[in-house]
């Protein structure tokens, strides 16, 4: 397939898609870290996991609907408001379905992914009602739109860059989080060992509850990022959570450097074959070589050596 | 008595069940109904040769696939293939640009049938490759997995992503597959016209026959060994493993014969239905098809057909009538069947109705009947054993 192309061709090729890639790359960070940590973490299969990032990309809509009415001088801003609005809405329903339903279910993993699922599709009917069954779109700020030219042949989107300091800040975040916060100590204590946990006085309840909470919150800042790049409809999110599960997988679970290594060697194989291949049979390779190589290394990229 | 009660075929109870489910198959619809809703009915009962094989890997054997669907689509698309290409005959394609091939690969600029669409010509062929393809597919995955370990929530993902990738490849490749259309207007089985009402009664008979066929074998493995070794290895692996059995083997098995059931319900789905399309094959038909075996109760190989029936009965009276309904309601069956009824409808008839028919009897009689086998009560928090009592009933 490389046939025909000069070596300075394929360079640029690469290039190019390998940055078209990392805006891909960003987006998985965004979505696969949440579930990193409710999955990885907590050991749950969270099938809603999407609806929770479609809660974000709605609410940041309504923000910027906000905005434009009643405070048209701040425009520029309101992202950064709806950001922290998405984190807060996505973060209470989680914490809400934790308290509901998750906690009843800590010991059938199996039956989660079925309940979660079924809570994806009450969510999927609520955003129909509620919002339509057409995508819905927000207006980007004026310093968001355009692009920079790097090279002649390379040019960077803004609102792409944006995504990916976004999915770098909230990388580093989740990071001081789990390993410098008491919080994070409390986590890993707990995935380490429970009962041991509990028994030092760790109220693990609690902890369940707000893990799961945040990630929920940081699915919602990832759909409230996807709004700068595209539109927003009530299944969007059935459409990410099989790469989503697949990137945490990949990775190794309840390892953030694992997922965030996996999101990128997905989003790069998948971006420069899309360039030889048609889109479908890109994305096809890139899942069977996924697939593939779980078969062989179940564990994932980075496993965490854990008693079981 | 006890052993023997365990091991025979059938107990007396349970064939009366067979039989009750038997007549309503059998007589009942049919009678009651008329030939477009009997068909609707046949396409339901073809959704439950999966529900079967999943009460088998996931009831009994513990492994929940997500990916069921690929065996359904691919005996599916196996019988497809074959009336395709018989209703694809020169004269019946004479305006085509390549007369001879199916329509849609015309319509693509294919201009030759691809070599592994021609065995399909061959009815014995396609026959064994609707159960043969499918099993070969799940034992490939299955052995794959299974030497390794891999079970639980992560079989689930990864069967997930194969329903997706299989998806995904049959719209990328419309010029060979039909893409999100799938393979439509299907017409006749060696010149029998299939769209014809008689044509149409006559399939659901043999699909009604066929499934009987897999709930008997179903019942057959369950009364075997490997049945009890199958709930043995989902409640304790380890202890099964250390006692000396190959674990790894028996999954596989048990994998396979649930792929080779859908793979059948695959090809009388199309054969009734008249197309074949991904919709059918990828994340969200599969993960439906958990449902309707969750509804009839994951331990109970007749519950799986109830459950099937009525799920896909509620949808299409819900979704008819009050379509935003539907999925409202879809979502919180999977949530109450989950929380409230992880035995789903055989749970509720063994632990609910079952016993207080027995007091009923009982107290007609000398009074003298032992009280019905007591059943685990509340077994939504001990639910990592699913009320055993419920399996070996």
């Amino acid at each position: 397939m490389f046939a025909g192309y000069s070596a300075g061709e394929l360079t640029a090729i690469f290039a190019m898609q390998g940055f078209a890639g990392l805006i891909l790359f960003s987006v998985f960070v965004l979505m696969a870290l949440g579930l990193a940590i409710i999955f990885g973490q907590m050991g749950v299969i969270n099938m809603a996991h999407g609806e929770f990032m479609i809660l974000g990309a709605y609410v940041t809509y309504l923000v910027s609907n906000a905005f434009a009415t009643h405070l048209p001088d701040l425009f520029s801003i309101y992202f950064f408001v709806a950001m922290v609005l998405a984190f807060l809405a996505s973060g209470a329903l989680g914490m809400l379905v934790e308290w509901g339903l998750i906690r009843h279910l800590y010991r059938r993993p199996l039956d989660t992914l079925l309940a979660t699922w079924g809570l994806s599709l009450i969510l999927q009917q609520i955003y129909r009602s509620v919002f339509g069954a057409r995508e819905v779109g927000v207006t980007i700020p004026n310093w968001m739109m355009g692009s920079l030219p790097l090279t002649d042949m390379i040019e960077v989107p803004i609102n792409g860059l944006f995504v990916m300091v976004l999915a770098v800040g909230i990388s580093v975040s989740i990071y001081a989080l789990m390993f410098r916060s008491r919080w994070g100590q409390q986590v890993r204590a707990i995935n380490q060992n429970r009962v041991m946990a509990g028994a030092v006085g760790i109220n693990t309840e609690r902890t369940d509850r707000l893990t799961f909470g945040i990630g929920c919150g940081i699915a919602g800042v990832a759909g409230s990022a996807f709004t700068m790049i595209g539109s927003t409809g009530p299944t969007s999110g059935q459409l990410y959570i099989v790469d989503t599960f697949l990137v945490v997988v990949f990775g190794g679970a309840g390892s953030l450097l694992g997922t965030i290594a996996s999101a990128f060697t997905i989003s790069q194989a998948q971006s420069v074959l899309e360039f030889f291949l048609s889109g479908s049979m890109a994305k096809v390779i890139t899942l069977l070589v996924v697939v593939g190589i779980l078969m062989l290394r179940p564990q994932g990229l980075f496993a965490l050596k854990l008693r079981k | 008595m006890q052993s023997d009660r365990k091991t025979r075929f059938l107990t007396r109870e349970e064939a009366i069940y067979f039989g009750l489910l038997a007549a309503v198959i059998f007589l009942i619809l049919p009678m009651a109904l008329d030939s477009f809703r009997l068909n609707l009915f046949g396409k339901y009962l073809s959704y439950a040769f999966v529900a079967i094989g999943l009460v088998l890997c996931w009831g009994a054997g513990g492994i929940l696939s997500l990916g069921q669907g690929v065996f359904f689509g691919l005996g599916g698309y196996a019988m497809a293939m074959f009336l395709k290409l018989e209703a694809s005959t020169p004269e019946a394609t004479a305006i085509q640009s390549t007369p001879g091939i199916p329509d849609f690969m015309d319509w693509n600029q294919v201009t030759a049938l691809p070599w592994w669409w021609e065995p399909f010509n061959s009815l014995a062929f396609t026959l064994v490759a609707v159960v043969a393809v499918p099993v070969a597919f799940a034992f490939i995955i299955g052995v794959a997995m299974f030497r390794r370990r891999v079970g639980g929530v992560y079989f689930a993902i990864i069967t997930q992503a194969i329903a997706a990738i299989l998806t995904i490849l049959i719209i990328g490749q419309q010029g060979f597959t039909g893409g999100v259309n799938g393979i439509t207007d299907l017409r006749t089985l060696k010149g029998w016209d299939i769209r014809s009402d008689e044509a149409k009664e006559i399939l659901y008979f043999v699909n009604a026959g066929l499934l009987f066929a897999c709930l008997f074998a179903a019942q057959y493995v369950r009364r075997s060994k490997l049945g009890r070794l199958l709930i043995a290895m989902r409640d304790q692996e380890d202890r099964v493993r250390f006692s000396g059995y190959d674990v790894a083997s028996f999954k596989v098995f048990v994998f396979c014969l649930g792929a080779a059931f859908a793979g059948i319900g695959g090809a009388m789905f199309t054969l009734q239905v008249g197309f074949m399309s991904p919709t059918l094959v990828g994340i969200v038909p599969s993960i439906e098809m958990v449902i309707f075996a969750a509804v009839g109760g994951r331990l109970s190989i007749l519950g799986a057909v109830y459950g099937t029936l009525l799920v896909n009965w509620a949808k299409t009276t819900l979704s008819e009538s009050f379509p935003e309904l539907w999925l409202l309601g879809l979502g919180a069956l999977f949530i109450a069947v989950v929380m409230f009824f992880p035995n789903g409808l055989a749970g509720l008839w063994s632990e609910q109705v079952r016993p207080r028919l027995r007091k009923l009897f009982a107290g007609r009689g000398a009074g003298a009947t032992p009280p019905a086998a007591p059943v685990p009560a509340n077994s939504a928090s001990a639910p990592d054993r699913p009320a055993a009592k419920a399996a070996a009933e």
